[in-house]
């Protein structure tokens, strides 16, 4: 028996005697053939206590660096922001933890209606008209939302900009041998997608045509000119994978040409977790809604004209078409999307443009206070909002961060680790609001060092090389 | 709506269905099942004036000048947003969100927390969805800042905790699935399909074969046809037999050389042990087909079969069924899949790799984890070395990881073997009561006579000798404060209920559950007009799907 199975033996047996077998072996025998029943206890341990199981996984938590463990400039696709309280209480409860789809409307009516609000938080966000109520994560989102283009329009390029997070730009290749698809790459020129090379790519051909505001490198994209270069002769949807609390003060997708927008919502009240869960959020122009994935919220009345909530365009899913469904997607990120929904309504209307130009001008303030360190220099020259890439000539990056990290600071993600070959010497730095100036000056002050440290050392580094070549 | 006077014979009174001032002097909640002795009036309106709310949303509730979020001072030189992104590029007017205080906003949500029905108020018998208790301890280990906290992008040295748990996670599935390879990264069940099928491609693609089709049985949940589609190849049905199993003259005629897969789930999805599995095993791999098993019934068998023991090539996990992460709402969810030695090299990155490195004090040797996303760095024919690629970003949901290790640690091997036949015996024993009450009369076994983990019934005598259908029986049973079974599939049992009771139910919840049938059956014996407008005891009633569907309102309108 486990702490979590209510029979005892006084229970099994008058049950098994119920069932009109002498033992539970004798019940499955009957059904599972000699041949497949294994016939070794499991190579896994015995069972611990609940407080044996805390103190192996706090141990496990203590061998992590966490952001509660020190001062972190790291991003690049997930960020430290602030989880207010409530956030945590309200996904604790065991009304919104412990139910699962509501495919029982009546008894669901809190869960949908929390769709409901996150549909309209969405799509207020995005100024786009239709939203559904989550997918899994930021970079599949690109991919639901490259799959609804190939539905509308049934072409097969898939056109990306190459500021479009590295993870993304290699699951819509894994992705595009189901979709039947290919995936042509444009560059960037001075940080931001080349526009020249955009238009060029984005032909008759084309299903979809994909950016990222900001991009990998932090760079805010002139997102109206990308849309209207690919829309020009062409029938591809534009899509646009955001960072949401960027849209505190960026253009929304919906007044720039955007026909899907998507994004990464872990910056909306979720823990970084390691990466996920969080949730993938997914909105487009009202001529897409029949075609979208994932469940969606509707509102409707009862029998006695008492407003409520269902499930609603289920002819869409794979439970109802099969086959035919708009995308495979059951089980998605409920739980998340509220955290989301609850985060928006916290910082409320207000709040959201606040916390955004806190983290304008922080940011601003930490890419001129390193662009002045010697040795250090901007990637790029485009504006940012919250996160932006260095270059350090001559300076090894990794080593770098590794000493940085030593004095308690991580100052950010060496982008050999996502663009080796094409950005050895960069350096991705996040600033989110709870990073103070003060940090910020301390991180200033260590990268000086750090580059110091490798400058003397380098007369025997030089050496070493020397004498391999 | 019309008065109905009680018919039980159990405390008869008159009760108003639909006059909401009636049902606010009656404050009480709703009784869960099994938990709560009192009669139960049919119908009843035991309801909470809070669960009757008005469904006023929060942006209803906006009004200018609340606030909850007050900023920390920027406490750097401001400077004029102009000087730093052109106008052209920014917002013109701001989202138009909730203006709340934090007060307001929390009683918000928990009014709406409780208008949902949950597990731990109770039974949610909800079949292939293996709703057991969600233990508390993985909220707190799950909350822990060393995990809850880490970046996905911390450098592997600075990551040794999580990268144990997940190959630690890693090695228990593989053991329970008899598969050698274990790839966290899917999100869910039908996204570890999505990767299982994209494999099975890659597999033979890279031995020059180009397969198109997919064999999947009538019995098959909607996520697999779904798959296939989405990973670009033909669903080809296979029948089912009069046993709940799969045809195997069927299959015989539709396994060709095509065949890149076919999808299982074993038990069904009608909770029946397929025990011609070894030659259906031998039917695909005889035409060099891939066996795939969707693990969402893998409640029924951990510690007893096992799928690679089977002949599967690919496994995925449903950590929130199995494995107690909490469902959410509708998620988060994990869908690891475990693969055979011959999958293994096509599976995601990053792969994880332990590696022996010498000890600090230089004596021995100790281990170190890292994360591998080059395919160059991993030896020809190790996981990953000729990758499909990526799902998702980063590593997959860790923090469903770090519950799920946690229980299977709580667990221990011959726990999650208890746990697997406690889930069988229960539903057997479910089975025997509603034969005792007298139920399955009406209600009878789809197939088979004794069922593992969960079982379907059929509505359809209940719906032509009482005139009522399943879905009045599911709702109907909300008013006996029961979570109804699935009814929405399996699609080839006519007026379908599936029921998964779990093995973390007591044997008395199990008794109350299949009485509340039995109660249900007779009332409409009576009176199915009870049962057809049922339910009266909810926060809301019956709701007008059709209407929703008709002309869609999906988010609120804002003045
Ligand atoms: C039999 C079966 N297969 C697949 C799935 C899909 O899993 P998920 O919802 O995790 O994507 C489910 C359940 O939801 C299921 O019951």
């Amino acid at each position: 028996m486990t702490r979590y199975t209510t029979a005892t033996d006084a229970d099994r047996e008058a049950m098994l005697a119920a069932v009109g077998v002498s033992s539970i072996s004798e019940l499955i025998a009957e059904q599972i053939p000699q041949s497949l029943l294994l016939d070794r206890p499991l190579d896994i341990p015995e069972g611990l206590s609940e407080q044996e199981v805390y103190t192996e996984l706090a141990s496990l938590a203590a061998r992590n660096t966490s952001a509660e463990d020190e001062v972190t400039f790291l991003g690049a696709g997930m960020y430290d922001h602030y989880v207010p309280s409530i956030i945590d209480m309200l996904l604790g409860r065991s009304e919104f933890l412990t139910p699962y789809t509501p495919y029982q409307p009546e008894v669901s009516q809190g869960g949908l209606q929390v769709m409901f609000e996150y549909q309209t938080a969405i799509s207020e966000l995005t100024a786009l008209p239709v939203s559904n109520a989550s997918v899994y994560e930021g970079p599949s989102a690109v991919g639901a939302a490259a799959y609804l283009a190939k539905l509308v329009n049934g072409k097969k390029r898939i056109v990306v900009s190459a500021g479009v997070h590295p993870h993304t730009i290699q699951m819509l290749g894994t992705l595009a041998v189901g979709y039947g698809s290919e995936v042509v790459v444009v560059p960037l020129k001075d940080g931001a997608t080349d526009q020249e090379a955009w238009a060029a790519a984005v032909d008759g051909e084309t299903s979809c045509a994909i950016l990222q505001q900001p991009n990998f490198l932090g760079a805010v994209e002139d997102v109206q000119a990308l849309s209207d270069a690919a829309k020009d002769d062409s029938p591809a949807v534009v899509i646009g994978a955001y960072d949401p609390l960027t849209l505190g003060v960026l253009a929304p997708p919906g007044e720039t040409g955007v026909d899907v927008a998507v994004g990464e919502g872990q910056t909306l009240g979720n823990r970084l977790d390691f990466g996920g869960p969080s949730f993938g959020f997914f909105a487009a122009r009202e001529a897409f809604l029949r075609r979208m994935p994932g469940r969606i919220a509707g509102e409707t009345v009862d029998v006695d004209g008492r407003r409520g909530f269902v499930l609603t365009l289920q002819t869409r899913e794979q439970h109802i078409r099969r086959e035919k469904a708009t995308s495979n997607i059951c089980t998605s990120q409920a739980l998340n999307a509220l955290a989301g929904v609850v985060y928006l309504g916290w910082l409320g209307r207000e709040g959201l443009p606040e916390l955004a130009n806190l983290l304008v001008q922080r940011t601003h303030y930490a890419r001129t206070t390193l662009a002045a360190i010697d040795g250090v220099e901007l990637l790029h020259e485009q504006p940012v909002v919250r996160e932006f890439a260095l270059r350090l000539p001559g300076v090894d990056v990794e080593q770098l961060v590794s000493y940085v990290q030593d004095h308690g600071v991580n100052p950010g993600l060496a982008l050999t680790r996502t663009h080796a070959g094409t950005y050895d010497d960069g350096l991705l730095v996040a600033v989110t609001e709870q990073r103070t100036k003060e940090q910020i000056d301390e991180l200033a002050a260590l990268i000086g060092d750090a580059i110091a440290a490798q400058r003397g050392g380098a007369t025997s580094a030089n050496a070493r090389t020397e004498i391999s070549a | 709506m019309s008065t109905t006077e009680n018919t039980t014979g159990r405390g008869t009174k008159d009760v108003h269905i639909g006059d909401d001032s009636a049902i606010a002097r009656e404050a009480v909640l709703p009784a869960a099942g099994g938990s709560d002795p009192r009669p139960l009036a049919a119908p009843t309106t035991s309801v909470n004036p809070i669960q009757r709310d008005h469904a006023t949303t929060i942006f209803e509730k906006s009004v200018a000048g609340r606030r909850a979020f007050v900023a920390p001072d920027a406490g750097v030189p401001e400077v004029a947003l102009d000087e730093i992104i052109p106008a052209a590029f920014r917002r013109k007017a701001p989202a138009r969100l909730p203006q709340v205080t934090e007060p307001e906003l929390v009683r918000h949500y928990v009014r709406l927390s409780r208008r949902n029905f949950d597990l731990d108020t109770g039974f949610y018998p909800l079949g292939s969805c293996t709703m057991k208790y969600n233990p508390r301890l993985h909220e707190r280990v799950g909350a822990l800042p060393g995990h809850a906290r880490l970046h996905p992008f911390q450098t592997a040295d600075h990551a040794q905790g999580a990268l144990e748990v997940m190959y630690g996670l890693e090695r228990q599935l593989a053991e329970v699935s008899g598969l050698p390879h274990v790839c966290l990264q899917p999100s869910a069940g039908s996204h570890g399909e999505l990767a299982g099928v994209l494999l099975a491609r890659a597999y033979h693609e890279a031995r020059g074969e180009k397969r198109t089709k997919v064999l999947t049985p009538d019995t098959a949940h909607g996520t697999n046809p779904a798959t296939v589609t989405m990973a670009g190849l033909e669903v080809v049905k296979v029948a089912t037999n009069p046993d709940g199993g799969v045809d195997i003259d069927d299959l015989r005629a539709k396994a060709d050389e095509d065949v890149a897969l076919i999808m299982l789930t074993n038990p069904n999805t009608l909770g029946i042990f397929d025990p011609n599995i070894e030659e259906i095993a031998s039917i695909v791999h005889g035409v060099g087909g891939v066996l795939y098993y969707d693990g969402a019934n893998l409640n029924a068998i951990m510690g007893i079969s096992r799928p690679g023991d089977m002949g599967f090539d690919i496994v995925h996990f449903n950590l929130h069924k199995s494995f107690t992460q909490p469902h959410g709402g509708g998620g988060p969810g994990s869908g690891p899949i475990a693969v055979s030695d011959r999958i293994a090299p096509y599976v995601p990155v990053p792969v994880i790799r332990r590696e022996e490195v010498p000890a600090a004090d230089g004596e021995g040797t100790t281990h170190r984890f890292d994360l591998v996303s080059d395919p160059d760095r991993l030896p020809d024919g190790a996981p990953g070395s000729k990758t499909i690629g990526k799902l998702r970003g980063f590593q997959g949901n860790y923090g469903v990881f770090v519950r799920c290790y946690s229980y299977i640690l709580s667990l221990g091997g011959s726990g999650l073997k208890d746990a697997s036949e406690v889930a069988v015996l229960n539903a057997n024993y479910l089975l025997a009561k509603l034969e005792e009450l007298g139920v399955r009369k009406q209600l009878p076994l789809a197939f088979g006579t004794r069922c593992m983990h969960e079982f379907v019934i059929s509505g359809g005598p209940m719906k032509r000798e009482l005139g009522i259908r399943t879905l009045d029986l599911a709702k109907r049973l909300l008013d006996h404060g029961f979570h109804p079974p699935t009814v929405y599939f399996p699609l080839l049992v006519e007026e379908a209920l599936l029921i998964e009771p779990v093995e973390t139910e007591a044997r008395e919840t199990l008794d109350a559950f299949a009485e509340a049938l039995a109660e249900i059956l007779r009332e409409a014996g009576e009176d199915p007009t009870i049962a057809q407008n049922a339910p009266y005891s909810t926060p809301v009633r019956r709701l007008d799907e059709a209407g929703a569907a008709k002309k869609p309102r999906i988010r609120q309108p804002i003045a």
